[in-house]
């Protein structure tokens, strides 16, 4: 095996591994779009005052970022197919199919940490802005809107840019559930020719090629963001915040 | 609907997930002890005054994050231990060693969180005020008895929250480590939700386990926390 | 550092454990552990089943120290190779594919196939016996990865959307939950997973029973390494010798109302 890399093997699986990296990218698109419909109403709600608002968002973050995925997948993909009152229901299309269980968890585990992200950006909007909003007249909501948000869009950046990259990584958990994402197809290949290393080294590298990719993307967006800061653009490289 | 005490019994099978508990506070620790390790010789490689160690710590932080660790971990675990009978065969003798699931574990969780320990550790050390480095000069002190007098306690102190926060990642990344096998809290729930036919009992009952993990990990950080801010008078 | 030293202390222990070697030859035996009744666990975490009672009974007639360890399926054959173990009684099929990278001991017994299915999922036998391929088409039949049976669904019905599982259990509580038509697998195997489950009543064999000489397979075989031809011989004769003597049919009584040797 050592003599010679099978060069040959990885041509040939490229088709296949091709059609696991369009669910991947799906998957993680798909899981990004609907963390952010799910946690930007629940992220500014989580730092309402009220403890009946933001106490049950905190209790659903904390399980969700309390708890490692692969078990918050398992638990929606094999533990709801316990109950036969759910898969009698109308809900069982969408249960049984390990996609979805797949987006469903992934969605709500990113939300958490979103979340979270969000509450915190939003506190730490410096209260001075916020109180010149409220003595221009503006109301609650248009201070939320056009003051409140944006600041903490710039300030959450950096900790959204590695959860988004987190999200990337996590789909490869798709596998684990009949899900053939790059990971799923990749095991299959290498159980049929029995060469891990071939094909794991090559999806390690796509992996590596979407990650640097996103990075990208999101690092010229953020250059955007403080377009009307440019100077100061250079203070934007913070140390990457943990999840 | 069953009744409650119904849904809760694991018939039989219920220890396996404390002795899973275990394993994986296990690994944990072995890999968090890797990847302070990594972690502490990766920020003074990226903080050092020679470009090529600068660059090794910067493609060590951006490889390790781009890559998934379920991918990293299949890597290591498959193709490590023929690599490794390679290397040794090279130098004669038929000596067998065995990367078992647990080794590859705290291997590639170490690795991974090595890298994310560097920037932690890195950002520590960018944080000590230059005035104390300064006067550590100013008294004549050597580079390494400022480094250990000065300014390593002071990162630790800087690194304790970060490092918490790493601790419950990788924690939770344990979880990992099940597909190679390693028996611990993920994989055994996933190996008992069958015989006990309640998979939604088995991983609600990991769930509230992790939790406990998590909600004592939390607690042991604040002490820390307290314990290395001894001394240090916020002016 | 601490991992260096953890390797020499490694070094160290496996160069003694050579050097001490006594008149016992040391085996480590692999198995799955997740394939009731050949291989399973119980609530003690132990291993249990066919295959383990005959990896036992297999060393005692080799005149060795075995250890029985668990491995994922996914793994038992690059780990064999990577000599994390010996010797294979894991149920592993004497496939083609699987003779050009490992060696197998004469069969140790013949493995029943059956598909078992959903009966309201329209599956039917054809006129030949066996299942119609034609009532197969667009359903979802399970099958766990690396198997034989992965690779015949994928070859033979075309229009099979074949669902792949790290294990059988895996794949029998997607049966139940009703996330796939049918189950393709050792009809041992299915009798006792799927077909004991409580749901029993909706799934049936659809079809005749295959062969192993159907799949290409020459039986289930115990795998060792290649070049490690004196420990396959011993393996082969100690197969022959328990039949001789009737210990494998004891073990072979304790799981199973017939002989599954076969032949």
């Amino acid at each position: 095996m050592w003599n010679g890399i099978d060069f040959e093997l990885v041509y040939t699986s490229l088709p296949e591994l091709a059609g696991g990296l369009v669910t991947t990218i799906q998957l993680t698109i798909l899981t990004i779009l609907g963390g952010i419909v799910l946690a930007l109403p629940l992220g500014i709600a989580r730092t309402s005052p009220l403890k009946s608002v933001s106490l049950p968002i905190w209790a659903y973050t904390y399980f969700f970022r309390g708890t490692p995925m692969l078990i918050q997948l398992f638990l929606i993909y094999y533990g709801l197919a316990q109950f036969k009152t759910l898969r009698a229901s109308f809900l069982w299309p969408i249960l049984r199919d390990g996609y979805w269980c797949c987006l469903i968890a992934f969605t709500l585990n990113t939300a958490a940490y979103t979340i979270e992200i969000i509450a915190g950006a939003i506190r730490n909007v410096p209260h001075t802005d916020i109180e010149a909003a409220r003595a221009m007249g503006m109301s609650a909501m248009t201070t939320m809107r056009r003051i409140t948000l944006p600041i903490a869009l710039r300030i959450l950046f950096p900790a959204y840019t590695n959860e988004v990259i987190f999200v990337l990584q996590s789909t490869s958990l798709a596998s684990m559930v009949t899900v053939l994402d790059m990971t799923g197809v990749a095991r299959i290949i290498i159980a049929r020719t029995f060469s891990p290393y071939e094909i794991f080294i090559t999806i390690a590298v796509v992996y590596l090629m979407l990650t640097y990719a996103t990075l990208w993307l999101f690092r010229r967006f953020e250059f955007h963001l403080y377009r009307h800061l440019r100077s100061h653009a250079s203070a934007v490289a913070a140390v990457p915040a943990l999840r | 609907m069953m009744a409650l005490p119904q849904f809760f019994d694991l018939q039989g099978y219920g220890h396996l997930l404390m002795e899973g508990a275990a394993i994986t506070v296990g690994v944990g620790i072995a890999a968090m002890a890797v990847s302070l390790v990594l972690g502490m010789l990766g920020a003074l490689a990226r903080l050092s005054e020679r470009r090529w160690l600068r660059r090794t710590g910067a493609v060590y932080t951006t490889v390790v994050r781009g890559v998934p660790e379920l991918v990293l971990m299949l890597i290591v675990y498959y193709g490590g231990t023929v690599l490794l009978q390679k290397l040794l065969s090279l130098s004669g003798g038929d000596i067998r060693v065995d990367i078992d699931a647990f080794l590859a574990g705290t291997i590639v969780l170490g690795f991974v969180y090595g890298a994310y320990a560097t920037e932690i550790f890195r950002g520590a050390f960018l944080a000590i005020p230059q005035g104390q480095i300064d006067a550590g000069q100013a008294y004549a002190m050597s580079p390494g008895q400022i480094f250990f007098r000065i300014k390593l306690p002071q990162a630790w102190r800087l690194a304790i929250p970060g490092l918490g926060n790493l601790w419950l990642t990788l924690l939770k990344a344990t979880s990992i480590t099940s597909v190679i096998g390693l028996t611990e809290l993920a994989r055994q729930s996933d190996l008992i939700k069958s015989p006990t036919h309640k998979p939604f009992t088995t991983f609600f009952l990991a769930s509230l386990l992790y939790l406990a993990m998590t909600a004592l990990s939390d607690l042991l950080r604040l002490r820390a926390e307290r314990w290395a801010s001894a001394g240090f008078r916020r002016s | 550092m601490k991992f260096v030293r953890f390797l020499a202390v490694v070094f160290a222990v496996a160069a003694l454990a050579g050097a001490a070697q006594a008149d016992k030859r040391k085996l480590i035996v692999a198995t799955e552990g997740a394939y009731p009744p050949y291989n399973f666990v119980d609530a003690d975490g132990s291993l249990q089943g066919f295959d383990v009672d005959f990896a036992k009974a297999l060393c005692e007639k080799l005149n060795a120290d075995c250890d029985i360890i668990k491995q994922d399926w996914d793994g038992m054959i690059p780990g064999l190779i990577a000599k994390k173990y010996d010797l294979i009684v894991a149920s592993m099929g004497i496939l083609p594919e699987r003779e050009e990278k490992i060696d197998f001991s004469i069969p140790y017994y013949q493995s029943p196939t059956a598909l078992v299915a959903n009966k309201s999922a329209g599956i039917t036998a054809g006129a030949d016996g066996f299942v119609d391929p034609e009532s197969l088409a667009g359903k979802k039949v399970g099958v766990q990865r690396a198997t034989a049976y992965e690779t015949f669904a994928r070859q033979k019905w075309p229009k099979v959307e074949v669902v792949v599982y790290d294990s059988s259990e895996s794949a029998d509580l997607d049966m139940t939950a009703g996330r796939i038509d049918a189950r393709f697998d050792d009809f041992i195997v299915l009798q006792n997973g799927i077909l004991k489950s409580d749901s029993a009543a909706d799934y049936a064999r659809v079809g005749n029973i295959w062969a192993e000489k159907d799949f290409g397979s020459k039986g289930e075989g115990i795998g060792v390494r290649k070049g490690e031809e004196d420990l396959r011989d011993a393996v082969s004769k100690a197969i022959l010798d328990m039949r001789a003597d009737g210990s494998y049919q004891k073990i072979d009584a304790k799981y199973f109302d017939f002989d599954i040797y076969g032949e």
